[in-house]
Order: structure tokens, then C-alpha cells, then sequence
């Protein structure tokens, strides 16, 4: 086990370094002087002399790369234009409301998911298991920004019994596990939970129907177990595959919120980026963007482990 | 000797139909597929002929005339935040949208193929240094990273096919890489080495008509994510710019009529799903006509 996950590490390494790489270009290929974006516009020829030697734009672009990386390592990401405040700390604050969501939209989706999907491929060839394919169609070829939309078009604008924007009733900062929260986080849950719920569905049909054909499932049957006994080894089986699917999936819930958050106008990280790209705030995009990739790294490296924990023979693999 | 004559030897020889052939019989026979196929044809019609078909000026806006819902005389599918006929703008809107959203796939094709296929070919260090990189950008989810790149480039048209093309390519290579990579163990392609052919005649002749299909499969299925993925970009304001008629830059400026007007306002993203879908079916039906494992 240590030597599988010393060798998961050891590959995770070159990975983020290449993206703190690509992270830190983000701001050399925007157009124009980098500094002309973290600066405002009307600082003054000596303050940016000062701020260049500051921030090292004098130097050769490799020790720029040294520098911003060591600062980013003390969790000092610059701080951001429009607000003055600290990047990290817009990016804490932000990414709690991030995660609830893609918590909460994985929960749906891997639920309503897993469920469709061991259905149909337990009754393969029926209608459920026509439906599950459909809607895993459906669920990636669908615009989820639409379809927040047309969800705010149902439940808030004509029948009005959820909120269409916000991120709870006080704002981002009341946050309490009651109704009147709840009925915030609803909508955009449900948008964002559409799109894991046809992959995991499809992903779990085919698992399912792999372990039914195994020669140990028609033992089962043939010595006349009863179907909750094979249901159980099915489960066992099918399993590790779905709960890595589930966590890569939380992973590109939280790394593309952006679009959801932004018609929701949830206080996320996602809607943080959006406001970034709107100010031009170059030094919050940037570190934002960091922070979610990081995270992404870490998340497929935990699931890795995860599954080498749960199903041994994938060490070996 | 018999009296029963064979039959002429030419009609017993029979031609088999060749790979392509048989791939677009097999795809004919497809309804789902070829529906989706009539569906993108009437699309890039629109698209082509939008001045012909289109009943008004997409973009002579109209103060007195906002927002009217659909069904009203001159505007059968209402009209927008500025008073612009939104079936004429649905229409034109297919020519941006289609542009944003298929062109990055096929060049993203064919930088990606020869990365992957050089990759694969040459093994070794080369393969490592490639195949590092592109973890890198497997690192991000592609909404992310079109959103990285869009949002530092800044919006407009190019910077957007430039982004969605960078966000492919990787993807591409690695599937590229990795047909390539079991192509290259296989007996044909070692005794074509062995018999002292170049690596650019091995590559042409030997490797590439065994790895496109996949490849090509592949994709084609990212066209459906492409066409979400730009006029997302455009939805964010990160793609073409205002006052163009593009389906997801029009979902973004009808957003603040949902309260006045809601079905109009969601019309453009059922022009988006409608052709993702599409394509998505088209590249499923591609897939089992051209016998790609997925």
C-alpha cells in the first residue's frame, strides 16, 4: 500500500508543478504589460517602477516563475485589484459556498444516479433501461446553464416557491442548515446534479452488467440464491469503480461552477472567476484558477488511493 | 464428365464493399443517427442561407417593440431585451454558434492526432515529455481551463477558437496516443520496421489508417461538448461580443427579461441543446457503424 501511494505521489508532482506553470503564465500570455493588469490604471511611473522591482517583473521570467511559487506555497496568492483584499482570503470565503453545492449536487446526482443506472442494468433491454440510456444522453448534451434557466422559469417565475438567485437569505454570510437556506441551494444543486447523474447512471449500468454476466453471479443464481443475496455481491463489485467516478465528478463540479454560479448568482468560486473576468482582475483569476486545479490534483490523487485501499488489485495494476 | 455447368468464375468472386462503404451503408441504416444528421444539415442550411431565410434584420432593434412574446404578428418567435426579432436572430445566430463551436474540433483533430501519433510512435523520452504535458492539462476540468485561457486572452472570436482548441487537443493526443502506442506492437508494423522502412513511410502507410477511425470517433463526440462549452464561454461574456447574434450571447442578454418574458428568453438554449444533441447522436451512431470499441 505505502509503495502505491509513494508512486501515486511521485506522479502527482511533476502534475502540479506543471500547473503552477501554467497558472503563472495565465498573466504573461494576457495581452499588454503584466504589471498594467495587477496595477491600477492611474498608479504613478515611480509606484510602478517600485512594484515591479516588487513583484520581480525585472527579473527573468524563470525566477518570476521561483518566486511567485514560493509565495503561492505560503498561501500568498497577491492580492486582487478590485477589492484590494487578499486573494486567498476571497478564495477561502468563496470555496465553502462552492463545496456545499458540489456536495450537494453530487449527493443528488450520485443517488438518482447509481439508482437508474443499477436498475437498468439489472433489467436490461427494458423500458428503465431505455430511459437510464436517454437520460444520460440528455444529462451531457444539455446546456446546464439552460437549464438552470428553464428551472428558474418553472419554480421561481411562475410558480415562485424557490428563490432564482442567491446564496442564501442573508447573503453569503447566513448560512444555517434550515429551510429558508435550503430552498436557495435547491435549484442550482438540482442543475448542477443533471450532469454526474448520466454518467454515474451509465457508468453503473455497465458495471452492473459486467458483474452480472460472471460466472460467480450465475453460480449464485443456479444454486438458487435469492436476488437481494446477489444484489449484495453486485454492489461489493460494482462499487470502487462508481464511488471513483463519484469523486472525480465532485471534482469537475467544483473546477466548472462557473457557468452554474453565475446563473444562480451563487457566491462560489465559480462566480468569484466570473467577476474576476469581468473586472480583469487578473491576480484573483489566477490564483482562483490555481486553487481549483490544486484542488482537482488532489481530489483524483485521494480517489486513487481510496480505490487502491477499497480493491487491492488495482496496486498491483 | 457432368453435365452441370459451372457458372461464369466472375460471379462467384464477390468484391467486398471496402471499409468506408460499408461504414456509410451501416450508418444509413441508422434512423437515430441520420435523423440527427437531417437536423445538423438544416442547421448549417440556416446558417449558410440566413439572409435568404431570415424574415427581418437581425439586428434592427426596435425601443417600442421589446420583449413581445411569441406569436406576435411580424415576430413569430417574439423579440429580444432590444426589440430584435428573435427568430431572425435564432437564425444568424447559427452562423457564430456553429463556427465557435465545431471549428476547434477538427483543427484541435489534426494537431492533436500528430502529437498523439508521433508520441505513441516514438515512445521513450519523447512519449514522456508529451504525455506529462498533457496530464497537465488534464489536470483542469474543460470548463476551467476554456475559462483560464479565454479570461486571460480576453473575449472576441479568435481568442475563443484559440482556448476551445487548446482545451482539445490534449484530449485528443491522448487517445491518439494510446491506439498508437497498441498499433505499433502489432507484427505488420515490425516487419515493415524490420524490412527497412522510414519511420514517415511506417507512420503514413502502416499506423495511420489503423488509428484514425478512433481517433476520428473520438472526436466527433466532442463536438456536442464543444458547442456547450463555446457558447457557455459566450454566455460568461468570454466568447463573440454584442451586438452579434450567437445562441449563447443571447441566452446571457435575455437573462434579465426571464421575469418579463421567459419563454422567448430561454429560446436560444434550446437551439444549443438541440444541436449538441445532435452531434452526440451522430458521433453514437459513427461509433457503432465504424466498430470503435469506446
Amino acid at each position: 500500500m505505502y509503495a502505491y501511494a509513494f508512486k501515486r505521489l511521485l506522479h502527482i508532482i511533476p502534475v502540479a508543478i506543471g500547473v503552477s506553470i501554467f497558472c503563472f503564465l495565465l498573466i504573461h500570455i494576457a495581452p499588454g504589460d503584466p504589471l498594467a493588469a495587477i496595477l491600477p490604471s492611474d498608479a504613478t511611473a515611480e509606484f510602478q517602477a517600485q512594484m515591479r522591482t516588487l513583484y520581480g517583473f525585472d527579473k527573468p521570467l524563470i525566477v518570476q516563475y521561483g518566486l511567485w511559487a514560493m509565495r503561492a506555497l505560503q498561501g500568498d496568492l497577491g492580492l486582487s485589484i478590485a477589492t484590494g483584499r487578499s486573494v486567498s482570503g476571497e478564495i477561502a470565503s468563496a470555496a465553502v459556498n462552492s463545496i456545499i453545492l458540489a456536495v450537494a449536487a453530487t449527493f443528488i446526482g450520485f443517488t438518482l444516479g447509481a439508482l437508474l443506472g443499477f436498475m437498468a442494468g439489472f433489467l436490461r433491454g427494458t423500458w428503465v433501461d431505455r430511459l437510464a440510456s436517454s437520460l444520460s444522453i440528455l444529462g451531457v448534451c444539455v446546456p446546464h446553464y439552460w437549464l438552470g434557466m428553464v428551472l428558474v422559469v418553472i419554480f421561481s417565475v411562475t410558480l415562485g416557491w424557490l428563490p432564482a438567485t442567491g446564496g442564501g437569505p442573508g447573503g453569503s454570510a447566513g448560512r444555517a442548515f434550515d429551510w429558508a437556506y435550503f430552498r436557495y441551494l435547491l435549484l442550482p444543486a438540482i442543475t448542477m446534479s443533471v450532469i454526474p447523474m448520466g454518467i454515474i447512471a451509465r457508468t453503473v449500468r455497465s458495471l452492473v452488467s459486467d458483474v452480472m454476466a460472471q460466472d460467480f453471479v450465475q453460480t449464485l443464481s443456479a444454486k438458487g440464491q435469492m436476488a437481494p443475496r446477489i444484489i449484495r455481491h453486485v454492489i461489493r463489485n460494482a462499487a470502487p469503480t462508481a464511488l471513483s467516478v463519484m469523486g472525480l465528478q465532485l471534482g469537475y463540479l467544483l473546477g466548472g461552477s462557473i457557468l452554474i454560479e453565475t446563473v444562480f448568482s451563487w457566491p462560489g468560486t465559480g462566480f468569484l472567476l466570473n467577476g474576476a473576468i469581468f473586472t480583469r482582475d487578473l491576480p484573483l483569476l489566477q490564483g482562483t484558477i490555481l486553487v481549483l486545479a490544486m484542488f482537482f490534483v488532489s481530489l483524483n490523487l485521494i480517489v486513487d488511493l481510496l480505490q487502491g485501499i477499497i480493491d487491492p488489485r488495482i496496486q498491483r495494476s | 464428365m457432368t453435365a452441370i455447368a459451372l457458372a461464369a468464375p466472375k460471379r462467384i468472386i464477390l468484391r467486398s464493399p471496402g471499409y468506408w462503404k460499408s461504414t456509410f451503408q451501416r450508418l444509413a441504416r441508422d434512423k437515430v443517427a441520420m435523423t440527427a444528421l437531417g437536423v445538423i444539415a438544416a442547421l448549417f442550411l440556416c446558417a449558410i442561407f440566413a439572409p435568404l431565410i431570415a424574415p427581418a434584420d437581425p439586428n434592427a432593434a426596435s425601443m417600442i417593440r421589446r420583449l413581445r412574446p411569441i406569436g406576435t404578428p411580424n415576430y413569430p418567435l417574439g423579440s429580444d431585451e432590444l426589440g430584435r426579432d428573435m427568430l431572425s436572430r435564432l437564425i444568424y445566430g447559427a452562423r457564430l454558434s456553429l463556427i465557435i463551436g465545431v471549428t476547434p474540433v477538427p483543427i484541435a483533430f489534426v494537431i492533436g492526432s500528430a502529437i498523439g501519433i508521433l508520441a505513441g510512435y516514438a515512445g521513450g523520452l519523447f512519449n514522456t515529455i508529451i504525455m506529462r504535458t498533457v496530464d497537465v492539462f488534464y489536470a483542469f476540468p474543460s470548463v476551467l481551463l476554456a475559462v483560464a485561457l479565454s479570461g486571460a486572452l480576453g473575449s472576441g472570436l479568435t481568442n475563443t477558437l484559440v482556448s476551445l482548441t487548446v482545451v482539445f487537443i490534449p484530449q485528443i493526443a491522448r487517445i491518439a496516443e494510446s491506439v498508437t502506442t497498441q498499433v505499433r506492437q502489432l507484427d505488420y508494423v515490425e516487419a515493415a520496421r524490420a524490412s527497412g522502412a522510414p519511420a514517415y513511410r511506417i507512420i503514413l502507410e502502416q499506423v495511420l489508417g489503423n488509428v484514425l477511425a478512433p481517433i476520428f470517433v473520438f472526436a466527433t463526440s466532442l463536438i456536442s461538448v464543444s458547442m456547450i462549452l463555446a457558447s457557455g464561454l459566450s454566455f460568461l461574456g468570454l466568447g463573440v461580443r454584442p451586438p452579434d447574434a450567437e445562441w449563447g450571447l443571447m441566452l446571457n442578454t435575455l437573462r434579465t427579461a426571464i421575469y418579463a418574458n421567459p419563454l422567448v428568453a430561454i429560446l436560444p438554449g434550446v437551439m444549443i441543446f438541440i444541436t449538441s444533441i445532435s452531434f452526440n447522436l451522430l458521433s453514437d451512431g459513427l461509433r457503432s457503424a465504424m466498430d470503435v470499441k469506446s
